[in-house]
């Protein structure tokens, strides 16, 4: 290749790797700093709502005002700790409700005959391809107290009073798991469709019965799928707020939600974004473990 | 198989069944005459034409159209240079990062990715006056943001996956890369750019909290109108405009997975 060639496909490089790289540090990466800097500000009835943390730059003196009040608030005011502790519970739990749907539907579709993997995969794609706040909206009508549900059951003459369905945990669990069942099939179908089929038949051969073979083989070997579905669910719902707010009660605390009424009820900027950063931070060693197994899904390929 | 495992077929209807339930009860009653989405009084058309009529729906929803467009077409551009660099260059420095970059606005909340980005508009104006107020501009940057890591994705699987002889024989006989690049591998990787477009379309016309974030008073986005619609309680014209979408997208979906099998078909006999 000549110079300019070598030249020219250096350039080349740059520009593939260096746009995106820009565009995602420049509208992804730096903006985190300005939700550490601004969890550190003063709230204030202004536009915008807060006092900026750098309040001074003469004479190469830099005057800083830190506020550590917000992260005070959240650590005295009990009710921040109690969205935390809720959002893992209702995060936790929605998480292996999905998983045990999840699971048994990836392994039908793994083992279906070839032909029809695709259109199988393709239906349970489907629902995530129409809205998300639609699909939460059916729920209500569902789940009301005239809802589809309680006609059915009144209907039939099994209940005379409604059930109350709808704004309880219930609802919120079912609108998670309905949500996010797509997120759960797809890697372990990935996973489970990959999976050595001799090694079952080596130990069917060797006496072992079925239900073994799926203990001791097929589950541990699809747990890097089990991993990927879990945190692809975990670490969205644990900032849900469509499905708290929409299908929830009251007395739903979590931190997405929370976050919201901090921002756009109370104009309360900084606390929200100090709510913000706590999330991120109980956040990264979810997120470490699902980038480990995509690492060893990429090596795998 | 399924003859064989009654059970697991049972739980596989049931999840089917759990994921269209839902959506077929929405557009049933879409049809309904009374204004009580749950009670059916007879068949109507009459929410689709009151939809149709609806000034404020109609708006939003041209604004979320517009908006999902220049999204899906920035992205697949950034998310295809993404892709090519994961793929292509083993080692570069910074990939770490961009690969970190790219799965992090898939799983990361809404509401952080929203906060964060907002914070960055308004310093971005007071520092250097752009962008001027906060409104389409602002949505469709944000939206670029997270789309392009789902087409990064569902574009890198296919580049990765390629035959990569043809573009070999192509440098051999003397073609530039630039020329390999659009001549050979994009026409190989186009199923997996228009995936990626009308996935990073739909993502964008779905999206609520990060557009409620970053929006100013001017625009509203039909996701937007939806949901304040929806607090209020359940209303028919909803519906309506659920079953359009349903609708829509069910046959985009069912030509793309179409497109798809017939080509997957095509490479398992050529294999053969």
């Amino acid at each position: 290749m000549s110079i300019p060639g070598a030249q020219r496909a250096l350039t080349g490089r740059r520009l593939i790797i260096g746009l995106p790289w820009l565009w995602l540090g420049l509208f992804f990466a730096l903006p985190f700093l300005f939700v550490l800097k601004l969890s550190l500000s003063e709230s204030v009835l202004a536009q915008p709502p807060y006092l900026d943390l750098i309040r001074e730059f003469k004479d190469g003196v830099l005057i800083l005002a830190v506020n550590l009040g917000n992260y005070q608030l959240l650590l005295e005011d009990s009710l921040y700790f109690k969205a935390l502790l809720s959002s893992l519970q209702i995060a936790g739990l929605s998480t292996l409700l999905t998983l045990l749907l999840g699971y048994p539907m990836a392994y039908a579709i793994a083992r279906a005959p070839q032909h029809w993997r695709l259109p199988l995969m393709m239906l349970i794609i489907l629902p995530f391809w129409t809205s998300f706040l639609i699909r939460v909206y059916a729920w209500i009508g569902i789940l009301k107290n005239n809802g589809l549900i309680n006609q059915l059951l009144m209907g039939l003459g099994i209940i005379d009073t409604p059930l109350e369905m709808l704004h309880t945990p219930f609802a919120v669990y079912i609108g998670i798991v309905y949500s996010y069942l797509p997120f759960m099939v797809l890697p372990l179908y990935a996973t489970l469709v990959r999976l050595d089929l001799t090694l079952l038949e080596a130990a069917a051969d060797l006496g072992c019965r079925p239900w073994k073979q799926f203990l001791r083989i097929t589950l541990p070997l699809s747990m890097p799928g089990v991993l990927a579905g879990a945190m692809l669910v975990f670490i969205p719902v644990m900032g849900e707020f469509v499905i708290p707010d929409l299908l929830g009660g009251p007395d739903t605390l979590m931190l997405g939600k929370l976050m919201w009424i901090e921002f756009f009820s109370n104009k309360d900027w900084p606390l929200a974004s100090a709510l913000a950063a706590v999330l991120l931070v109980v956040l990264i060693i979810p997120f470490m473990l699902l980038r480990h197994y995509e690492q060893r899904n990429q090596e795998a390929q | 198989m399924f003859r064989r495992a009654p059970l697991l077929m049972t739980v596989l209807l049931f999840g089917y069944a759990f994921l269209y339930g839902p959506i077929l009860s929405l557009m049933v009653y879409s049809f309904n005459e009374s204004r009580l989405v749950t009670v059916w009084g007879g068949f109507s058309t009459k929410w689709y034409s009151e939809l149709l009529h609806n000034e404020q729906i109609l708006g939003a929803a041209w604004l979320s159209i517009k908006i999902a467009a220049i999204n899906a077409s920035a992205s697949v551009v950034l998310g295809t240079l993404a892709a090519v660099a994961l793929v292509r260059y083993r080692r570069f420095r910074g990939r770490t990062s961009l690969e970190i970059m790219v799965t992090a606005p898939m799983v990361l909340p809404d509401v952080i990715i929203g906060l964060s980005l907002l914070l960055l508009f308004v310093s971005m104006q007071t520092l250097i006056g752009w962008p001027a107020g906060r409104g389409q501009t602002t949505i469709t940057l944000a939206h670029i943001t997270f789309s392009m890591a789902y087409v990064t994705v569902v574009v890198r699987s296919r580049l990765a996956h390629m035959d990569r002889s043809l573009e070999e024989a192509a440098l051999d006989l003397g073609a530039r890369p630039l020329k390999v690049f659009f001549a050979i591998t994009l026409p190989i990787i186009a199923p997996a750019l228009v995936a990626g477009w009308l996935l990073a379309f739909t993502l964008s016309m779905d999206d609520l909290v990060i557009a409620s974030f970053v929006s100013g008073p001017g625009a509203t986005t039909l996701p937007m109108v939806v949901y304040s619609s929806v607090r209020l309680g359940v209303s028919p014209q909803i519906n309506a405009l659920a079953t359009l979408i349903v609708v829509i997208v069910a046959i985009a979906v069912a030509i793309a997975g179409v497109l798809l099998y017939r080509q997957e078909k095509g490479s398992n006999s050529r294999k053969e």
